[in-house]
């Protein structure tokens, strides 16, 4: 994925990224460009930053220094909502309610991807049989894998994954890269977060360095 | 690229929040258990004078009522905060007002609604005139929105503070009290043999602006409260 990227279109482009709390630099400046098919790998210590750069692209934190532009233009929150998809530690599943129901929600709220079915896809993911179970009685890795699904159903562009490996077992974590060689082939982008020790199928993925 | 269309978008956030509703009944149940208590240890207090139960009636339903809907006003945003479901109700590419405005309305319908449908039973151990009692459930169905409303906002600019109970009901007394002053004056008024219509014409006016502000105002506090 590294020979494609100098034709592929450019979808995201950070210039001079800043963020500060109260005063206190999180991290930056952080220059960095994400083309379609290209998969972004934000390394950094605990505690560099890599969470809160996540929240400022999807929009969740105020921007407090530097340029984002999407697609070439500037970064509005209402332009490319529908575009992003985030997942973050909070998994956004609802306890009381089953794998089904959850994503069913999902889709009602971000529509639904051509072609997605949520039992082919739960199958997919490793959770046929779990359908029904509210998710509370699922285990870490489980509940992991029903927010995985929403990233096979809902029709994003760029993917922010933060911590996706986490909880997850070997065949987990393959799925993961599956997952993402599927929506990079498709041109899809995605950053994703981690602290080491992850092997992507491959190639080398771009890496975004925090400063610690 | 398709987003699902906004009808869709509103049902399965009224279907979900609802369904939650449901499973966790007893929850459901807590706010009328409470309003039924504390109705019937009214005329243990206060003698069982008709007279007397028939003045207080109306008033005592009311702020029973909406004492009880205090009780699960807190929890609204509180989960949806906690597992992460309000980042992915801000980040979905809907208007995140009417959004809010569809969970607002399904906490309304899972509080209020089962304690309005109680208050005739409640009036009636109070010996409230029968031809009273529509008037008593009409400023009900008015005030009880409109608390959920306001209520709303006040939960949502509180979301980020750790223990918002306290500052909660501080900041909602005051907002409360044109509330009950308007639905109690029309209860007594209609009690009295006066018109009342002027008392609930002015919840059905407060009730019209908050249906369009508060969702805005929530919109924009929870924005807040995420970006801390």
């Amino acid at each position: 994925m590294t020979a494609a990227t100098a034709t592929a279109p450019l979808l995201l482009e950070a210039r001079a990224l800043s963020f500060y709390r109260q005063d206190e630099p999180v991290f930056g400046p952080l220059d960095f460009r994400l083309h379609a098919g290209e998969v972004a790998l934000v390394e950094g210590d605990n505690g560099s930053g890599k969470t809160t750069l996540l929240r400022v692209l999807a929009g969740l934190l105020h921007l407090d220094e530097g340029e984002l532009r999407w697609r070439g233009s500037s970064w509005q929150r209402d332009s490319y909502s529908g575009d992003i998809l985030f997942l973050g530690h909070h998994l956004g599943l609802k306890a009381d309610l089953s794998t089904r129901e959850n994503l069913a929600v999902a889709i009602g709220l971000y529509g639904q991807r051509a072609g997605g079915n949520i039992a082919r896809v739960l199958a997919e993911i490793g959770l046929s049989g779990y359908e029904d179970e509210p998710v509370r009685r699922l285990s870490a890795g489980q509940k992991k894998r029903a927010a995985l699904t929403r990233l096979l159903l809902l029709p994003a562009t760029l993917w922010l994954l933060d911590e996706p490996y986490a909880n997850l077992d070997r065949t987990g974590i393959e799925l993961v890269n599956h997952l993402l060689e599927q929506h990079t082939a498709r041109g899809g982008a995605a950053l994703v977060t981690s602290h080491g020790a992850v092997s992507f199928l491959s190639g080398e993925p771009k890496r975004i360095r925090m400063h610690g | 690229m398709s987003s699902a269309p906004l009808s869709i978008a509103c049902a399965a956030l009224l279907r979900r929040d609802l369904t939650l509703a449901w499973r966790r009944r007893g929850d459901i149940a807590m706010p009328v258990l409470y309003a039924l208590i504390v109705t019937t240890l009214f005329p243990f207090a206060l003698g069982p004078e008709d007279a007397l139960l028939q003045r207080i009636a109306g008033g005592v339903v009311l702020v029973t009522v909406l004492l009880a809907m205090l009780l699960a006003l807190d929890a609204m945003f509180r989960s949806d905060i906690e597992d992460g479901s309000l980042e992915q109700l801000v980040l979905a590419p809907q208007p995140l007002a009417l959004m809010l405005g569809m969970k607002i309305l399904a906490h309304w319908l899972a509080t209020a609604l089962p304690l309005i449908l109680a208050a005739p039973l409640l009036a009636g151990m109070l010996h409230l005139p029968a031809p009273v009692m529509p008037v008593l459930l009409l400023a009900l169905l008015l005030a009880t929105p409109l608390l959920s409303l306001l209520g709303a906002v006040l939960v949502a600019l509180t979301a980020g503070t750790r223990r918002s109970g306290m500052l909660l009901a501080l900041m909602l007394l005051p907002l409360c009290v044109p509330v009950v002053i308007f639905a109690a004056g029309a209860v007594a008024a209609a009690q009295q043999g006066l018109p009342w219509l002027a008392p609930i014409a002015w919840l059905g006016a407060a009730l019209a602006l908050a249906l369009v502000l508060a969702p805005l105002a929530c919109a924009a506090a929870l924005r807040i409260a995420l970006d801390a």
